[in-house]
């Protein structure tokens, strides 16, 4: 197990250390300790190494990750995750708003609960939350799952595309253009393998989905009310 | 001690009567602002009073740590009170040894002067404050008036926010709540003018982080009816606005359900008053805010690391404020 | 017969033809009007200023052998590797989807002969743009369509867009004709449908949270290249200042003639300054804030020859940005076409359905057919043409003032035409020592 320490070394030292693994390194694990709540870590990495960080962290906390497993032992800030490619990002505790925005693949799993905005123009990433999510949470969601196994808050899906949700609780209200729909069959396949990834025992049949009526994909003047 | 969403006690604030902007010397200038806040804002309110003692020493940590968020400037409103019957004036000069020389002898009442650094906090008998604030404005405009009240005492100045608290001793002072700011300037002059905490009322206070795009014409609607704004600060504005709709008879909670409706923008505001706290964010809700509550304590701070060190964290409940929801606590 | 005399029929001067004709479309569709292009309005423009030049106090240098230098570096503010032009003009930031694959490589080689950069757009970095780019910056929208971080790395510069000059405000907008299989892929949206795009970045809102966003940009690409704020021509002085204050390295100014790939006509006319009002704020903040010539400033929206050149350095910008001018440089608009624009109800130099994508000229267009009108190398060398005459005629005119650098010249080398542009370029009316609303000192 690699250290890095945030007391004693910069946050550039770190972030260069950990983005300097190739994909063959040796050095797989990591921990970075006394993270206090800084900005950007373990940003841009890009190998299949597993960073654990001891602590709460600020914004952007794995920002735009490829291939690396990292895991937060605390809350994570604003935008954790934010444009990730590929890998696997673990919140023990609870992410603030914009978690996994724009996020392009691999997996985001929030143990705690999420904040506003949660999934925010997403583009392929899958994101399960074991608590809640906030308001105005996949908006623009254009592809990938954001799983919620507790309630969502008002706005859910508003201006979606291709994304799928799935959420066991309550939904405050649908945004623009979402609407219920039906669990298949390879709905409930997929979100069990999802629970699964996320470490959840949640039972897939207690969610129902949702996603794009899809009127707004080209524009009608009879929908601009929506608008 | 009365907690919840909304705010519950129905009783009015005192505001004292009359409009700040009127004592304030000729020192000031219309400052030109674009009404952005690039800023960290942090509140401490204390339930259990055991922990009285510590509040300047939790704050400061707090501020410092939203530093990166406003490096040139920082406030500080801190809550104690005054001996009965007294409250408290707390004064701001340019020219402290000049100005606060002989303070005491320029006025008909007695007047307990303490002099801090570039503050001085002038304790005046309750029934005496209007007399006072009027002789502070003709024998010292060059004072700027920072805050009055029974309990508030407002610091503000230029520099870093650790410097800022040492030098008004932040850390060592006890009260009952407070709330902090550290400030990005966005004028070309780095001054105190501009900083938050805005007081437009005895013993209110206001901080704000966000963007209002309607203050302008509020400004204007404020000074028609009355209440006159210094700054084109957007922050100034709502707190004039809601020092007026307690003036008419709202309580804080009323007034900041008001705002919801007359305010428009990006903001997450926080409020103080003499018994109480209060956290409102826009309808958007875009701009950071964290709580946290236990039962010794409510605190809330605009990145989640401002409350990392306070006691029983790990176990406090912890929640992002909802959008257009009124939080108030009041002892 | 009546043959009392009438008078004269007179239009509306409030509801001319265009107004009117605009309403009847209103009426008809139910849905605004979208085009592209930037402001067609008159409004008060680097040609109603003048350059003094040489006379008895101020000597001219020759041309040639008197070397006037017109080298630029952007971003000497934290980067490791600034970005070194020959030239203060730059090719402003146009997407792939708005643009054919033809257009952007012709940009590229084009920028690249002149020594100058290219800019992507909302779309993402395309191998044919990086690869005939010599420099290339890369754009950070709210949209994010196709950020990545290998991209990020590959670029020489990053450009977040706050905004820009024909819609402060807006976000991007590509109709469903320009969603082909390819635009599809790279902005993960499904063919042929309208593309909404968010006006606000997804996981920051304010400068206080940009300074952390831009921590983050540089963390990912360690350090190395400049970051570029872009904004629309809304508050220059406050836009600048937070720009400053959360991190930039370059301020990239347009005003509302910068052109968009498809907006709103309405937001194109009525919001956004013009570029001339946006200059002399934005260069008052830096030089307030001790930044002048240390984080540089880019100005764009409606530069066309190299007189524009010379009056943006010469109001205190470091280097010009042209999109607009670019595309007519390279075929764009040509009269060559008329008949085609006519098929098309319009004339040659009006035609902005751009979002349409049936331009004859293979430009603005994903059409593979009307695309391979346009041949990238020739195209790109019309590019580069145009951009050394403008650099020469910014030259010429530098040396008429006596400047060995074209970054020498200055407000006092220029006289206005108007009293708007005297008051919006803060020099003095032509004739006199009057700049409106400045008191005291330039």
């Amino acid at each position: 197990m690699q250290q890095l320490d945030l007391e004693t070394q910069s946050l550039r030292d770190v972030n260069a250390t950990l983005q300097a693994q190739e994909a063959q390194t040796n050095q797989t694990k990591w921990e970075i300790l006394n993270p206090k709540g800084a900005h950007a870590i373990a940003c841009g990495l890009d190998s299949e190494i597993d960073v654990t960080v001891q602590g709460a962290t600020g914004y952007y906390c794995g920002g735009m990750n490829k291939h690396a497993t990292i895991r937060v032992a605390g809350s994570v800030g604003p935008g954790v995750c934010e444009n990730m490619m590929s890998g696997k990002v673990v919140v023990e505790g609870d992410a603030s708003q914009y978690a996994g925005a724009t996020g392009h693949g691999g997996l985001l799993v929030i143990k705690g609960n999420a904040s506003s905005r949660c999934g925010i123009s997403m583009k392929g990433i899958d994101i399960v939350v074991h608590g809640n999510i906030g308001h105005m949470s996949a908006f623009m969601a254009q592809s990938g799952s954001l799983v919620v196994c507790g309630d969502a808050g008002d706005a859910l899906g508003d201006s979606i595309y291709e994304a799928q949700l799935f959420v066991r609780g309550s939904v405050a209200s649908l945004g623009a253009d979402c609407i219920e729909k039906e669990m298949r069959p390879e709905h409930m396949a997929k979100l069990a393998e999802l629970l699964s990834a996320a470490e959840c025992d949640a039972d897939p049949s207690e969610f129902r989905r949702y996603g794009s009526a899809r009127q707004l994909y080209n524009f009608d003047i009879d929908n601009a009310g929506a608008y | 001690m009365i907690a919840g969403k909304y705010f519950s006690i129905g009783k009015n604030i005192p505001s004292g009567g009359f409009s700040l902007d009127s004592i304030v010397t000729g020192a000031r200038l219309r400052k030109k602002s674009n009404g952005a806040n690039m800023c960290g804002i942090v509140g401490l309110f204390l339930k259990d009073k055991q922990m009285q003692p510590e509040l300047g020493a939790l704050l400061t940590d707090m501020l410092v740590t939203m530093s990166d968020r406003g490096p040139d400037s920082a406030g500080i409103a801190v809550y104690r009170e005054a001996a009965k019957r007294c409250s408290k004036i707390t004064v701001q000069s340019a020219n402290p040894t000049a100005d606060f020389a002989d303070l005491q002898r320029d006025f008909d009442v007695d007047v307990d002067v303490e002099v801090i650094d570039t503050h001085a906090i002038l304790t005046v008998p309750s029934d005496a404050v209007t007399e006072v604030l009027t002789q502070v404005e003709h024998k010292h405009p060059g004072l700027r008036l920072m805050s009055r009240g029974g309990a508030i005492e407002i610091y503000k100045e230029v520099g870093l926010p650790q410097s800022v608290a040492d030098r008004f001793n932040i850390p060592e002072l006890s009260g009952s709540h407070g709330i902090g700011h550290t400030r990005m300037a966005t004028e070309s002059a780095v001054t105190t003018l501009g900083a938050h905490p805005f007081s437009t009322g005895a013993d209110q206070c206001l901080v704000h982080n966000g963007s209002l795009s309607n203050h302008n014409r509020l400004r204007r609607q404020l000074a028609r009816q009355g209440t006159q704004v210094q700054t084109e600060n957007d922050t100034e504005v709502a707190a004039a606005y809601l020092t007026h709709r307690m003036e008419k008879g709202d309580n804080l909670g009323e007034a900041l359900e008001a705002g919801l409706n007359d305010l428009d923008g990006f903001y997450t505001f926080v409020v103080g008053t003499k018994n109480g706290f209060g956290v409102l964010r826009d309808p958007i809700a875009c701009k950071p805010a964290v709580l946290a509550e236990t039962d010794q304590y409510v605190a809330f701070g605009s990145e989640y690391r401002a409350l990392v060190n306070l006691p029983g964290i790990a176990h406090a409940n912890v929640w992002e404020p909802e959008p257009a929801t009124v939080y108030f606590w009041s002892h | 017969m009546d043959q009392t005399p009438k008078t004269h029929p007179v239009k509306p001067w409030t509801f001319d033809d265009y107004t009117t004709s605009y309403i009847r479309r209103a009426a008809a569709t139910g849905i605004y009007d979208i085009r592209g292009g930037g402001s067609k309005r008159r409004v008060p423009h680097f040609d109603d200023l003048l350059f003094l030049g040489a006379s008895m106090s101020r000597y001219p240098l020759e041309g040639y052998r008197e070397a006037c230098g017109t080298q630029v570096t952007l971003g000497t503010r934290f980067a490791e590797k600034p970005l070194e032009l020959d030239i203060p003009i730059t090719i402003a930031g146009m997407s792939f989807g708005a643009l054919s694959g033809q257009a952007k490589e012709a940009l590229g080689r084009g920028a690249s002969a002149a020594g100058t950069s290219t800019t992507t757009g909302d779309g993402g970095m395309t191998p044919e743009e990086r690869g005939h780019s010599n420099k290339l910056v890369y754009q950070y929208l709210p949209s994010r369509y196709g950020m990545n971080p290998d991209d990020l790395r590959k670029a020489d510069a990053i450009e977040i867009v706050v905004g820009q000059g024909a819609k402060p405000g807006g976000g991007g907008m590509l109709l469903g004709q320009k969603i082909n299989d390819r635009v599809a892929e790279m902005r993960n949206l499904p063919q042929g449908i309208d593309q909404r795009s968010a006006c606000r970045h997804p996981d920051w809102t304010g400068p206080d949270d940009l300074e952390i966003k831009i921590l983050e940009l540089r963390e990912i690409t360690g350090w190395k290249v400049p970051i570029f704020i872009k904004v629309g021509g809304a508050r220059p002085y406050f836009d600048t200042t937070l720009a400053v204050k959360a991190g930039a390295d370059v301020v990239v100014l347009d005003g509302m003639q910068g052109g968009t790939a498809a907006t709103q006509d309405v937001f194109i006319e009525h919001v956004g300054q013009p570029t001339l009002a946006c200059i002399r704020p934005a260069v008052q903040a830096l030089q307030d804030l001790d930044m002048h010539r240390k984080v540089q400033l880019v100005i764009s929206g409606g530069v066309r020859t190299g007189a524009d050149v010379a009056k943006a350095l010469a109001l205190g910008a470091d280097a010009v940005s042209i999109g607009s001018a670019a595309l007519i440089a390279m075929g764009d608009n040509d009269p060559a076409l008329e008949d085609e624009y006519r098929k098309l109800g319009t004339t040659a130099g009006a035609f902005d359905d751009w979002h349409e994508g049936n331009d004859p000229a293979g430009i603005t267009t994903q059409d593979p057919i009307l695309a391979a009108r346009l041949d990238p190398i020739a195209a790109g060398r019309r590019l580069s043409n145009y951009l050394k005459v403008m650099t020469l005629e910014a030259q010429t005119i530098a040396r008429a003032n006596g400047k060995s650098h074209v970054l020498n010249l200055e407000p006092e080398d220029l006289c206005a035409l108007t009293i708007e542009a005297a008051a919006m370029a803060g020099v003095p009316l032509a004739g006199t020592e009057w700049i409106p609303g400045k008191k005291g000192d330039l």
